[in-house]
């Protein structure tokens, strides 16, 4: 197992210009030793890229790839000591169940009672040591899949394995299975495992650390809660979460009034970071879940921390409420609990969008700062 | 327009693909076909088409007897999973290719095709793509134009196969909602088969939930997932899965194991079904408290859903937000007895929920 850093970028050109140039952007980063990473991001978005020049398939136009401080940049990945796991199984049909596990041990001349020992384990582990003496031909498509990932994580002294959206031939309803066996197996052997898929769940649920890819680059690595609470740039507000986080405009006077979507908003107590500019616009960022929606007679002042909209529709979505609101040329969704009474349509509410949750973001999409009082603030706020 | 189906059934020879049904769609309003694969959705689909004819059975359009008649006939817009556009043709072109074929109404002259070309490429947002051809487009953007070219035709009926079961989720999500306004303007009948409940959930109208091709529960989607009439509904229109446990009715009281009861009346062998977002892990006055161990904790961003071993049996628990746990780590999760279904021995629905809200 290994510590992985890389210190590149990947361009399609020898001399990029332009982001538009670059397959990955220059990036730095590190997964630590034992760690299970993933890599998140909807198609085209740099994640195979990376996951390829990890494991040595793509040799990055400019950087290094470094295991364990050792310079592997130009290492195959057989040299490099990777294991990996495809979308679609991996297998010999003609072999059985164990002789499949056995193979990537067999290989490299591991010691007989060694190979049946692990063998043995990596089938009780993924459930197959039932069928380990069958051939894998007659096996349904979830089982091969199982073998290839038997296979991945056969062998011990390997520096990381990989894997590259292996759920996708599961049946939705095995996923989660799956997902928890991979999750024991990564605390119980404590590999170096990189994961890339474009599925939130698949991530945020193997992954002790996500990092969210767009457009080439790497914009935030972290913990789903950390994602969740402080996604550090808008795009991670926007893909993580169902709906995405809301954006709007906000802007502070010389004086540290605040405006949000063009009307003024009374802080109520809430600090706001020094670090927010003044005279420059910025925009608020808060997640529906955290949009608290008061119903208000028209003509009545605004609540503290809030603004003043118009609901434009209230969607029974079963397990919640979703409320779409209307301020000026903005719209704003709130999720509330299935147990809520909404305002009906046409309702004048106040949309409380400043509490401990609230991010801001620069012209830049970048997390300027969070509401001051975050420091204790918690998720508890949901239950 | 009001599509009606009067027991019809579609047999391909000794295999019954759909069992007899009676169903009256909403007029101009979405209606969710919601089943699994093989569920007999696109089966249905194409007897409303005019595709394939009905073993048995009538088909009628606005009180027109339509059965057999074929689909050039017929006044149909359809939408496929695969996104179907001219290749050789540009975005505009294949967008506007219906209003330039109008055999009823004659064609339209080159500035009206013109203004509504524009009008619908800006309502789905690839105004800036008209020139392109399809193949230089992704595909949540060819499916868009796929979806306008079949808005064009302004047909009174709209047939929509899982047309956005290619697509990544944040595209599935915006689109879903484009739609859901869209064909609430009313304009059209449309029905819209899925297998996922969320979209159902997410495009409101009516749900007509099928299994095995059977028809089961035809109604306002809300409703129909509130208030499933069978087992079989529940099982079918929830994700994550209703949670099920078996219990024994004492007449004041349903036991779902010695020591673990609900205070609602009951006789004899019934299902209780547990929606996963009833489940807490805090407690409030009056709760039953279920222990258990954690088995995994699922993470969507905005919910968490905790799968649970427990004294009753596997449960899955939806909460909101990012939560951890770790695996195997004990857990107690909290139940009201207000909110929980009950289905009778015959899997027939006998109790839900009392709804709030939804003014």
């Amino acid at each position: 197992m290994a510590r992985i850093d890389l210190d590149l970028a990947h361009a399609y050109r020898p001399d990029p210009k332009e982001d538009s140039d670059y397959a990955l952007l220059p990036l730095q980063m590190s997964f630590e030793d034992g760690g299970a990473y993933a890599l998140l991001g909807p198609s085209g978005c740099g994640k195979t890229t990376m996951l390829n020049i990890v494991s040595g398939l793509l040799r990055p136009s400019h950087g290094t790839v470094k295991f364990d401080g050792r310079d592997v940049t130009t290492l195959t990945p057989q040299q490099r000591n990777i294991a990996q796991v495809f979308q679609f199984p991996v297998i010999y049909d003609t072999m059985t169940v164990a002789e499949n596990l056995a193979f990537p041990l067999r290989n490299r001349g591991v010691p007989a009672d060694r190979i049946k020992a692990r063998v043995g384990r990596i089938a009780e582990m993924l459930e197959l040591n039932g069928q380990l003496d069958q051939r894998a031909s007659g096996l349904s498509a979830d089982a091969k899949q199982k073998i290839s990932l038997g296979r991945g994580l056969v062998r011990e002294d390997v520096s990381a394995v990989l894997f590259d959206e292996p759920l996708t031939v599961i049946d939705p309803h095995l996923k989660w299975q799956l997902r928890r066996k991979l999750k024991q197996i990564h605390h119980e052997l404590k590999l170096t495992l990189v994961y890339v898929t474009h599925d939130q769940v698949e991530a945020l649920t193997f992954a002790d650390r996500v990092v969210v890819m767009t457009r080439g680059r790497a914009v935030q690595v972290g913990t789903a809660g950390e994602l969740f609470e402080r996604p550090s740039h808008r795009f991670v507000g926007h893909f993580i979460g169902s709906p995405g986080m809301n954006f709007l405009p906000a802007m502070l006077d010389e004086h540290g009034a605040l405006r949000v979507a063009d009307q003024p908003v009374a802080t109520g107590g809430v600090a706001l970071d020094a670090a927010l500019p003044r005279g420059t616009p910025f925009s608020l960022g808060i997640r529906p879940e955290y949009v608290a929606v008061d119903e208000v007679g028209d003509g009545v002042p605004p609540l503290p921390g809030s603004i003043t909209g118009v609901v434009a529709q209230v969607q029974d979505i079963g397990t919640y409420w979703l409320l779409t609101a209307r301020t000026g040329a903005h719209t704003l969704k709130a999720r509330l609990p299935a147990q809520a009474s909404p305002p009906p349509a046409g309702a004048t509410v106040a949309l409380r969008v400043l509490n401990p949750h609230t991010c801001f973001y620069g012209a830049d999409e970048r997390l300027i700062a969070a509401s001051a009082a975050t420091a204790g603030a918690r998720q508890e706020d949901l239950a | 327009m009001e599509l009606s189906l009067q027991g019809v059934s579609h047999k391909v020879g000794a295999q019954q693909h759909l069992y007899p049904m009676d169903l009256r769609l909403a007029p101009n309003a979405v209606t969710v076909l919601l089943g699994a694969t093989q569920a007999g959705k696109t089966t249905l689909m194409r007897l409303m088409a005019g595709l394939d004819r009905p073993s048995e059975g009538t088909v009628m359009v606005d009180g027109t007897d339509v059965t057999g008649w074929p689909v050039r006939q017929r006044d149909v817009a359809m939408v496929y999973q695969q996104f179907i556009n001219y290749p050789s043709m540009t975005v505009r072109d294949n967008i506007a290719s219906p209003l330039r074929l109008r055999p009823s109404s004659g064609p339209l002259d080159r500035d009206a095709i013109r203004r509504r070309v524009d009008e619908l490429a800006t309502k789905l947002h690839i105004e800036m793509h008209l020139d392109k051809l399809p193949a230089q487009l992704s595909g949540g953007q060819q499916q868009r134009v796929a979806l306008a070219r079949a808005l064009a035709k302004q047909a009174p009926l709209m047939l929509l196969d899982e047309p956005l079961v290619n697509l990544d989720y944040k595209l599935r999500e915006e689109l879903r909602e484009e739609l859901g306004q869209l064909f609430a303007a009313g304009e059209s009948t449309v029905v819209y088969a899925t297998t996922e409940p969320a979209e159902a959930l997410q495009l409101g109208g009516y749900t007509a939930v099928m299994d095995a091709g059977e028809l089961l529960q035809y109604g306002p989607t809300a409703e129909v997932f509130h208030r499933p009439a069978s087992l079989r509904v529940a099982r079918a229109f929830s994700d994550p899965p209703m949670n099920l446990v078996i219990a024994q009715g004492l007449g004041d009281r349903l036991q779902l194991r010695p020591g673990v009861e609900l205070a609602l009346p009951g006789q004899g062998g019934v299902t209780v079904g547990v929606r996963a977002n009833a489940l807490r892990v805090s407690a409030q006055p009056g709760d039953l408290a279920i222990k258990g161990e954690v088995e995994l904790a699922e993470i969507s961003g905005s919910d968490t859903f905790v799968h649970a071993r427990t004294e009753i049996g596997e449960l899955v628990a939806q909460l909101t937000g990012v939560h951890d746990f770790e695996l195997g780590a004990p857990l107690t999760l909290y139940l009201n007895a207000a909110h929980v279904h009950v289905f009778d021995a015959a899997g027939l629905l006998t109790r839900a929920p009392e709804r709030r809200g939804g003014r």
